[in-house]
């Protein structure tokens, strides 16, 4: 290997780190306000690719539908739960979030998609379709168990997936989509060329980690959430809703999501099915940060793109075992560097 | 329901079985035989998760490891598929212990995200070996032979696949009802009281782990012979979810529930496979993991105990058998009244900046009881801590019969004689009064795992158990010996505690806060229990803040504040004492 070669890899590698590192920051996100590990969120970054490029096509993606289901399902769920409760007062209030929004959001995509729009229009209408779907599967699946243990919520966000993957290939099919680059410029840097999309890439993911930081220290709800993280109870003694707090993670962390989609899907051909493998390592990244660390995440993340850059050179059809392989010793480390606070607290 | 109608219902299930195949149609056979080899993993996945509480989602991959080594051995190599089920096993089971070796001193979801991680790594293994035919698989494999005899029709394998189940069965609840597999089923109360038992958490973590991996190994043996093809897709993340969830339907405590689950999953999704095409024209394939994983996903919402505890509740009681008399356990050779047992020598223990414990020393003598007191925050619990193992000691040394035990694992100062009770009460509520005691029975027997799943245990577990019931007399819960610990009230939770403590043979008995959150009359009870064991030559130490509960029982008191010894000496000295005033009362005016 020439150091012309482990230059490129390493770029390539730093590029699709960067993609791992926005879902990897959105799922230590979701892991510290809700003890959820949200594998799913790989699934969000495809869909939102192929949206991106259904739209592209001119056609109106799958995405719609799957909202509408998903907005009709939750609010079903809420009315019922509201009406356990003698709580039907609330009823309206439940109506606008759960289902008038959702299915405005879809009507205006509806209506804008018919007059051909420009990209930057169809990204923005992109971002908009994606980001319902986390916090309503948050209603359906999480919240009737959002007092069960990190075990499992972890088994169900796993067979969410697997029933993600299958609505995936309903209402997207199963044709794999690569949309235009959002920037043909390149440039050189050290005799090496780097393209464009690379550059977008990086600099979208310092963007979005820089203003999840500025919210969260900067911003009465991003600090609502921080406690939430920290203690549920007392937030909760607090007057902060850890429902509500649930649901702004889960907003931020799909539209982290979304964006990763929509920078992947120029480089790499996205199938319904390809969130499996984006999601699960971006939480290998996350795992290095220890489920809790923003930094660590991003960090851990760019650290599997420049493996598996690596990797894929040296036998690209093992890159994955490697890659996963990996994460064992990682865990190790984890535990050990962690084992010294959890030993203490009696079970 | 006696033993005997147990073993009626055995008979009938078992003739039942071996009918079934004259009877079915050839399709309902191959379905009972995937019924059967999937049943092997749940089995093994209900021992590891239900009731060893380690949730692993990568079972599938174990089955893919014997599957393709059978494959490999049997059609490539052209041995016998014999052979092929001991290479298959073989490799399984030390794959099984390298990966268990490394992750199973995880902790919870650590652990559990591991087995996502090898199971992942495993599954994409299989479809990128070049000799293992990547993701053509391998096919043509040979049907397993009894002689010249070829298991070729899926009614002719049926009976092995079927005999085997059952006989798993037996064995393993066998298992459950030994020494190891008692062992087993504490692992859920977490390593602290597992390891203040003598048992070694992670050994029995280990054996349950390789234990799943071995029955998971059965099956892809089964199944690469039975279907006489192997490919990737059979043994992905998808399959091992799968598992879990067949695990989980039928009752993750439940080895029978492990067959129950894979019955109903297999059939849900052959009749999901029947009707969704009817519903759905065209999109049934990507609709049936869409209506699997919901299935799945309102299940652990609404009713994750599973269906055979569910059943259970409306059938009879099982009767116990009431324990005989047996040869009594061998017992460790006592210390001589009022020789120095326990010496802590200027210990110290810091968290951080803190100092917890701070340079504190005293003696324990044979024979007496010592009270620990202090008010909140003195380090009283530290202590405790650093005495029993579970916190480790920055400086200092604590001496055990003549032999430091500073540096030992919990599990070492348990064996060496010093038992203990919890503040928050430890038990195994599911588990009989009569199991938790013999829990503490552990590090005086020695019955492995062949002799418990083989029943070659039955003269020690009957001293065991005669042993558990004296205890249990002792501190006056032996009337009701089966009933479930959960269901005694706080105080006689307590009490249980000693029971098990005593069931371990303990030079010294330490106990934590045993007053804490008694009623009086409780707490009267407790002290003429304690007092009565003294008189038996126990060593207690107490580590309370009841200071009229410690005051009219102990011989002598050691008084902690701010981590440090205030003072030391008999129950009367010590109320009078100036300096306990004020750190009890805050100084006196």
């Amino acid at each position: 290997m020439t150091s012309d070669i482990a230059a490129i890899l390493a770029i390539d590698g730093i590029a699709t780190g960067a993609v791992y590192a926005l879902v990897a920051i959105g799922t230590v996100l979701i892991f510290t306000v809700t003890r959820v590990i949200f594998i799913p969120f790989g699934d969000i970054a495809a869909f939102t690719a192929l949206t991106l490029a259904a739209l592209d096509a001119k056609r109106f993606p799958g995405t719609g539908g799957l909202v509408v289901g998903l907005a009709c399902l939750a609010t079903v769920i809420e009315l019922i739960s509201l009406a356990r409760a003698r709580e039907l007062r609330l009823a309206p209030r439940a109506l606008l979030f759960y289902l008038v929004l959702p299915l405005a959001v879809v009507g205006i995509a509806w209506l804008v998609t018919k007059t051909d729009p420009p990209l930057a229009v169809r990204l923005v209408l992109a971002l908009m379709l994606i980001t319902p779907i986390s916090p309503l599967l948050d209603r359906i699946v999480f919240r009737p168990i959002a007092d069960g243990t990190v075990l499992l919520l972890l088994t169900v966000s796993v067979a969410l997936h697997f029933a993600l993957v299958g609505l995936g290939l309903l209402f997207f099919g199963p044709e794999g989509v690569r949309t235009e680059p959002l920037t043909s410029l390149s440039t050189e840097i050290a005799g090496v060329l780097i393209s464009g999309q690379t550059m977008l890439i990086v600099i979208a993911a310092l963007v979005f980690s820089g203003l999840l930081y500025l919210f969260f220290d900067f911003t009465l709800v991003g600090k609502s959430l921080r406690a939430t993280a920290v203690n549920r109870t007392g937030s909760r003694l607090m007057g902060i809703r850890p429902a509500r707090a649930g649901t702004v993670a889960y907003l931020l962390g799909s539209l982290m999501a979304g964006v990763s989609g929509i920078l992947i899907a120029p480089v790499n051909t996205v199938f319904y099915d390809s969130g499996f493998l984006l999601g699960l390592k971006a939480f290998v990244g996350a795992i290095v940060g220890g489920m809790t660390s923003y930094p660590g995440a991003a960090i851990g993340a760019v650290g599997v793109g420049i493996l598996e850059s690596f990797a894929s050179f040296q036998s690209s059809a093992l890159k994955d075992v490697i890659v996963f392989s990996l994460l064992i010793p990682i865990l190790i480390w984890r535990s050990l560097a962690s084992l010294h606070s959890e030993e203490e607290i009696e079970e | 329901m006696s033993r005997s109608h147990l073993r009626l219902a055995a008979v009938v299930a078992v003739l039942c079985l071996g009918v079934a195949p004259f009877v079915l149609s050839p399709f309902s056979i191959t379905l009972m035989n995937y019924i059967g080899i999937y049943s092997l993993v749940a089995i093994g996945l209900a021992l590891l998760t239900g009731v060893g509480g380690i949730v692993s989602f990568g079972q599938a991959a174990f089955v893919g490891v014997a599957a393709y080594a059978t494959a490999w051995v049997s059609t490539l190599n052209g041995y016998s598929p014999w052979l092929g089920l001991l290479f298959g096993v073989a490799l399984t089971c030390t794959v099984a212990a390298i990966l268990g070796l490394a992750t199973l001193r995880l902790q919870g979801h650590f652990l559990s995200l591991s087995t996502v991680a090898w199971g992942l790594a495993i599954g994409f293994l299989f479809g990128n070996i070049e000799g293992l035919g990547r993701f053509n698989g391998i096919s043509s494999i040979p049907p397993i032979s009894l002689g010249s005899y070829a298991l070729v029709t899926s009614a002719q394998i049926y009976f092995l696949i079927w005999g085997i189940v059952a006989a798993v069965l037996l064995l393993g609840y066998n298992l459950l009802d030994s020494r190891i597999g008692r062992a087993m089923r504490a692992l859920r109360g977490g390593n602290i009281l597992v390891e203040s038992l003598g048992i070694n958490a992670f050994q029995i973590k280990l054996v349950t782990f390789v234990i799943a991996a071995f029955l998971a190994s059965l099956s892809g043996w089964l199944y690469a012979h039975m279907s006489r093809f192997v490919s990737p897709g059979p043994f992905d993340a998808g399959m091992g979810i799968e598992y879990l969830m067949m695990t989980m339907v039928g009752g993750a405590g439940s080895l029978l529930g492990g067959v129950v689950g894979a019955a109903v999953v297999t059939l849900l999704k052959n009749s999901v496979q029947d009707y969704l095409p009817l519903i759905a024209k065209g999109a049934s394939g990507q609709l049936e993991i869409v209506a699997f994983s919901a299935l799945f996903i309102l299940f652990l919402q609404w009713a994750r105990q599973g269906i055979v505890p569910f059943a259970a509740r409306f059938l009879p009681k099982l009767q116990h058998e009431w324990p005989k008399q047996a040869p009594p356990l061998p017992r460790r050779p006592q210390p001589t009244p009022g020789e120095l047992l326990l010496k802590v020598d200027c210990v110290e223990r810091r968290f951080g900046g803190l100092i917890a414990v701070n340079n504190v020393s005293f003696d324990v003598r044979s024979g007496e009881i010592l009270g620990v007191i202090g008010p909140n925050g003195a380090g009283k619990s530290t202590m405790f801590n650093c005495l029993t193992g579970a916190l480790r000691v920055n400086k200092g040394e604590i001496v055990f019969s003549g032999r430091p035990i500073t540096r030992d694992a919990q599990s070492r100062i348990a064996k060496a004689g010093i038992a203990r009770t919890f503040q928050h009460v430890k038990l195994r509520p599911r588990m009989t009064l009569l199991e938790n005691v013999m829990l503490g029975t552990y590090a005086r027997t020695r019955s492995g795992l062949f002799a418990g799943a083989f029943r070659l245990n039955g003269q020690e577990e009957a001293s065991a158990r005669h042993e558990a019931l004296k205890q249990l007399e002792r501190v006056g819960l032996g009337e009701k010996p089966f009933e479930h610990a959960g269901n005694l009230p706080l105080g006689n939770q307590r009490i249980l505690e000693i029971a098990r403590a005593l069931a371990a043979d303990p030079a010294l008995l330490v106990l934590d806060e045993p007053a804490a959150g008694l009623r009086r009359q409780e707490k009267l009870r407790l002290a003429e229990l304690l007092r009565s064991l003294r008189s038996d030559h126990l060593t207690i130490l107490i580590v309370e803040h009841d200071m009229e509960f410690v005051m009219s029982l102990v011989d002598r008191i050691v008084v902690l504040d701010f981590g440090s010894k205030l003072c030391e000496g008999a129950p009367a000295a010590i109320r009078s004492d100036e300096r306990v005033q004020e750190a009890y009362l805050g100084g006196v005016a």
